[in-house]
């Protein structure tokens, strides 16, 4: 038969099993590859422009909290993490963000107006103004927002959001 | 190269005489109704692979079990492919099950030395059929959640023993999770598990004795 150019019944079907079933294996088993992997190929897009509220209601010079909720959607299950963040306005252009989660353990600090600094109740932390240490076990100033991250559009400010 | 290395294999394997006993049988007439147990077996390997990756994502939880499907549906890349197969696949593979019963009574194949086969292939319809009673509540959905209602109260019915057995399937007087989780386990490994066992014996004496010869003029 080789050579001849003549191919035998019993080869032929040989043949044409051999390919049929390579096509089916690959129309069943290529999609169920991508099954699996599906989670490992989806984009997770999870930065959003938060709006904190009208510039002209916070006061100058006094930390104001704002919160938000974020939710996440891993597969069928949701999550949604609250935030807060201080919005410290020292002029109309001049505005600086804190987050309130403690640099230490990730308790929420809050702003104590007669000591002029935020503490954290967990352990005692204390951060200036401007989210810098001022005393306790902190590793590092709060997190902050300014320049490209904020922006007003309609006198509200909003935060840009990386995370949630 | 190749080659040399199959011949070792088939020195210590037995590759080609366990190829000539397993497939390369006498066929007493190319007829089709035989081949109903072939695609049959061919069915539950599919049912297999695609159980085992719908359970990558299935959770057989009352809290999850629902969403988890809509995931599968309509989140995952070709799930509804997966699921689709798995879902026709089983009333194919019911359906499949009896006509091969159907054949083997007609044309009398059950007959000696062939009783045990059958009474194997028994066991392995009701496995079958457990299967898919099982499965039926996983999506645990309206349908799901009745069907088995009314299928547990039907096993309930037997006299003397009903309430037992009841409690039994169900993990308890009524459906809940603990049915859900038992359903899954049997659907998942008892009944697989039952099904290949029995699989490998009916196989081992189908090819022990023989494709049946079928009935001639004079029978």
């Amino acid at each position: 038969m080789a050579g001849s150019g003549h191919i035998s019944r019993r080869d032929f079907i040989k043949l044409t099993t051999a390919a049929v079933g390579t096509f089916i294996g690959a129309v069943i088993g290529l999609p169920a590859i991508a099954y699996l992997v599906d989670p490992a190929l989806k984009a997770v897009k999870s930065d959003a422009w938060i709006p904190l509220g009208k510039l002209e209601t916070f006061e100058i010079g006094k930390p104001t909290l704002a919160s938000f909720t974020r939710s996440k959607v891993n597969g069928w299950e949701k999550t949604v993490t609250s935030y807060g963040v201080f919005v410290i306005k020292k002029s109309d252009t001049n505005i600086l963000v804190l987050s309130n989660k403690c640099t230490h353990l990730g308790c929420s600090v809050s702003w104590k107006d007669d000591r002029q600094e935020f503490i954290c109740p967990c352990h005692d932390a204390q951060f200036r103004l401007d989210g810098s240490v001022q005393g306790g076990p902190p590793p590092r100033p709060l997190d902050s927002f300014s320049g490209d991250r904020l922006k007003v559009v309609d006198s509200v400010l909003l935060l840009h959001f990386l995370e949630g | 190269m190749l080659k040399k290395l199959f011949t070792w294999l088939d020195e210590r394997l037995g590759l080609d005489d366990m190829y000539k006993a397993v497939l390369d049988r006498p066929e007493p007439k190319g007829n089709w109704w035989n081949t109903l147990g072939s695609a049959s077996m061919f069915l539950f390997v599919m049912q297999g692979l695609t159980g085992i990756f719908l359970s990558v994502y299935y959770t057989p939880s009352p809290d999850h079990a629902y969403d988890s499907i809509q995931y599968i549906m309509n989140g995952v890349a070709f799930g509804w492919l997966i699921r689709g197969i798995h879902h026709w696949g089983a009333s194919l593979m019911v359906i499949l099950v009896f006509i091969h019963m159907i054949r083997v009574f007609v044309t009398a194949s059950y007959k000696y030395p062939r009783e045990l086969t059958w009474l194997i292939g028994v066991g392995l319809l009701l496995c079958t059929l457990g299967m898919g009673f099982t499965g039926y509540l996983l999506p645990w959905n309206q349908k799901a959640y009745w069907a088995t209602t009314v299928g547990t109260s039907i096993a309930g019915s037997v006299p003397w023993i009903g309430p037992f057995i009841l409690k039994a399937l169900r993990g308890g007087p009524d459906l809940s999770a603990l049915t859900l989780s038992r359903f899954f386990a049997a659907h998942i490994w008892m009944l697989p598990a039952a099904l290949a066992g029995l699989m490998g014996v009916h196989l081992f004496l189908i090819i022990k004795h023989g494709e049946s010869q079928f009935p001639g003029k004079d029978d």
